[in-house]
C-alpha cells in the first residue's frame, strides 16, 4: 500500500474542500478501496474519510419516491421494510451482492463507484491496462475475456460495471445527487457512467471533489408488482454477474403497459434496454412475447471471443427474468 | 516513502486499546493480531473474499480486512476472544454447537465462520438451512465443512429441519 494521510474531516463541505486536492481520494466503506489499496491500484496520497459525516438516511417521501442517503449501508438499505414493499427489485439486487459482511461495510453511494471486476484492472502484473494506466493498451481484447462486455465497449477497454443495485436504479429511473463546493447538480444514473470510449479512466462524470450526496428514485408506483432480478453467475452466492436483468413490469389485465428494463454484466455500464422496452409495451403476459422482446436486448453486441456466449446468454436470462416477474414462470 | 502515523483508540471486547504511532495503512484485521496480539481472528485473503477476518463491529459483522482500523475508533469490536463470557468459562451456544457437530476439519476458518454465525443470528436470516448457507456465503471453508457448519447455526437458531436427503 502507497502511504497516505487518512483525513477525518467534520463536515462535508469540510471534506469537499480536501477532496479537491490533487491526488486525494474519498473513503466510506472502503470495501472496494481496501482491496485497490492493497493491491496498489489506487494511490491517494490524502485518503477522505466520510464515515460518519456522509447522509445515510432511507426516506421515502409521502409522493412515494426514495431517497437514499450516499452513506446507506446496503444491507440498511435491503432490510428497509419501505424499501422492500415499495421497491422490492432495489433490496433484490442488493441481497444478490457480495457479502453479508460486506453489505454491512458497503455503501450505496460507493457501490454506484466500484471499480471494475476486470482480472487485468485487477493484477498490476499485467502492464498494460487502459483504465488503470491510460494509454497502455488493453490485455483484455485479445486475452481471456470471457466475463468481459458485449455493449458499450470501444477499442479500449471491455470492462464491465459490476454493481447489481445500480442495474435496478437504472431501470427505475434512479437519479444521483452530486455536490461540490459551491454547487449541487442532479444527474439521471443513466447518464452518470460513461462509456469507455479513448478513455476508459474516466467512468462518471464526477468533477474532482464532487461527492454522490443521495440517489433519488421516483415512484415505482405498480412497478413493484411485477419485479425481479435475476442474476446468473458462475457459483450460487457471493459472487459477480455473468449476466443479470432488472424487470419491472406495470400491467393491466393479461397485457403489458409498460416495461422498464436494465441489464448487467453485458455492458460497460449498466445497460437500460429501450428497444425491449419498446417492444414489451402493449404485448401480452406470455413467453413467445417476451423471447421476441428479448431478442432486441442484444442489439448492436458485440462478442470478442470469450464473452460470445453473452450474445445468447442475456436474452434466455432476460427471457426467463420477464417470465419470473410476470409470474408466468 | 514516508510513513504516516496517527494515534488510533480502539475499543474490543470491552477493553480499550491506545495505538499511538500506528501507520494510517493498518487494518483492523492487522491492529488486531500485529498490535493487539489477538490473534484469533484469521488473515486468508487479505481481500475480503473468504470470511477468515470476520469481526463484529457493533454487533454487525464485518471484513476486518477490508477496515481501516483508524475509521472504527468510535466502534466497539467483537472479536473471537470477547466471545465467551465469564473468562473463558462458558462457551458461546454457538462455540459449542461448533464442537458438538465437528463444524471444522483444519480450523482455520472457524473464528470467522463464528463470528459471521453471530452476526447472521442477530440479523434472523435462519428460517431455513437454505437461507442460512446463503447467508453465510462470505465465509468460505477450503476443508468442506459446510454441511456441519450450517448445521451447527441451525441448531442453535431453532432452524426447522429439512425433509430428508436434503443435500
Amino acid at each position: 500500500m502507497f502511504p497516505f494521510t487518512l483525513e477525518q474531516p467534520s463536515d462535508i463541505p469540510a471534506a469537499i474542500q480536501l477532496g479537491e486536492a490533487p491526488a486525494a481520494e474519498y473513503i466510506a466503506g472502503g470495501t472496494d478501496m481496501v482491496q485497490l489499496l492493497v493491491d496498489d491500484i489506487r494511490r491517494p496520497e490524502r485518503l477522505i474519510a466520510l464515515g460518519g459525516i456522509v447522509d445515510n438516511r432511507i426516506e421515502t417521501a409521502p409522493d412515494g419516491s426514495l431517497r437514499l442517503g450516499a452513506g446507506a449501508r446496503m444491507s440498511d438499505v435491503a432490510d428497509d421494510p419501505a424499501v422492500r414493499a415499495s421497491f422490492p427489485l432495489i433490496a433484490e439486487t442488493l441481497l444478490a451482492s457480495a457479502s453479508p459482511q460486506v453489505r454491512n461495510m458497503a455503501t450505496v453511494g460507493g457501490n454506484l463507484l466500484q471499480r471494475t471486476r476486470c482480472p487485468y484492472f485487477r493484477d498490476p502484473g499485467f502492464r498494460r491496462c487502459n483504465k488503470r494506466s491510460p494509454g497502455t493498451g488493453c490485455e483484455a481484447m485479445e486475452g481471456v475475456n470471457r466475463t468481459h462486455a458485449v455493449l458499450g465497449g470501444s477499442d479500449h477497454c471491455i470492462a464491465t460495471h459490476a454493481s447489481d443495485v445500480a442495474v435496478a436504479l437504472v431501470a427505475l429511473n434512479a437519479s444521483v445527487h452530486l455536490r461540490r463546493r459551491s454547487s449541487e447538480r442532479v444527474v439521471r444514473l443513466e447518464d452518470f457512467h460513461r462509456l469507455p470510449e479513448s478513455t476508459p479512466h474516466l467512468e462518471t462524470v464526477l468533477e474532482p471533489g464532487e461527492l454522490i450526496v443521495a440517489i433519488e428514485v421516483p415512484p415505482a408506483g405498480s412497478f413493484a408488482q411485477h419485479s425481479h432480478y435475476l442474476k446468473v453467475r458462475d457459483r450460487a452466492s457471493f459472487e459477480f454477474a455473468l449476466v443479470s436483468a432488472a424487470v419491472a413490469l406495470n400491467t393491466e389485465g393479461d397485457r403489458i403497459r409498460s416495461a422498464r428494463i436494465a441489464m448487467g454484466g453485458v455492458g460497460t455500464k449498466p445497460w437500460r434496454m429501450h428497444a425491449v422496452e419498446e417492444a414489451l409495451a402493449g404485448s401480452a403476459l406470455d413467453s413467445s412475447a417476451f423471447r421476441m422482446a428479448s431478442e432486441r436486448s442484444a442489439g448492436g453486441a458485440v462478442s470478442r471471443g470469450g464473452n460470445a456466449f453473452k450474445l445468447e446468454l442475456m436474452k434466455r436470462t432476460l427471457t426467463r427474468a420477464l417470465e419470473i416477474a410476470a409470474g408466468t414462470a | 516513502m514516508p510513513v504516516h502515523a496517527i494515534q488510533v483508540t480502539l475499543h474490543v471486547n470491552g477493553q480499550q486499546y491506545s495505538l499511538p504511532h500506528l501507520d494510517s495503512r493498518t487494518t483492523l484485521l492487522d491492529a488486531l493480531r500485529e498490535h493487539l496480539k489477538l490473534t484469533g481472528t484469521k488473515k486468508g485473503c487479505g481481500l475480503g473474499m473468504c470470511g477468515a477476518c470476520t469481526v463484529l463491529a457493533d454487533g454487525r459483522r464485518i471484513k476486518s480486512c477490508l477496515a481501516l482500523a483508524a475509521l472504527y475508533q468510535d466502534h466497539d469490536i467483537t472479536t473471537i476472544e470477547g466471545l465467551a463470557q465469564g473468562n473463558a468459562a462458558e462457551l458461546h451456544p454457538l462455540q459449542t454447537a461448533f464442537i458438538e457437530h465437528d463444524a471444522f476439519q483444519c480450523g482455520y476458518c472457524t473464528s470467522g465462520q463464528i463470528m459471521s454465525a453471530v452476526g447472521l443470528l442477530r440479523e434472523g436470516h435462519t428460517r431455513s438451512l437454505t437461507e442460512i448457507r446463503e447467508f453465510m456465503s462470505g465465509n468460505l471453508c477450503r476443508c468442506g465443512a459446510y454441511m456441519n457448519i450450517a448445521a451447527a447455526i441451525a441448531e442453535v437458531a431453532g432452524t426447522p429441519r429439512e425433509p430428508a436427503g436434503f443435500p
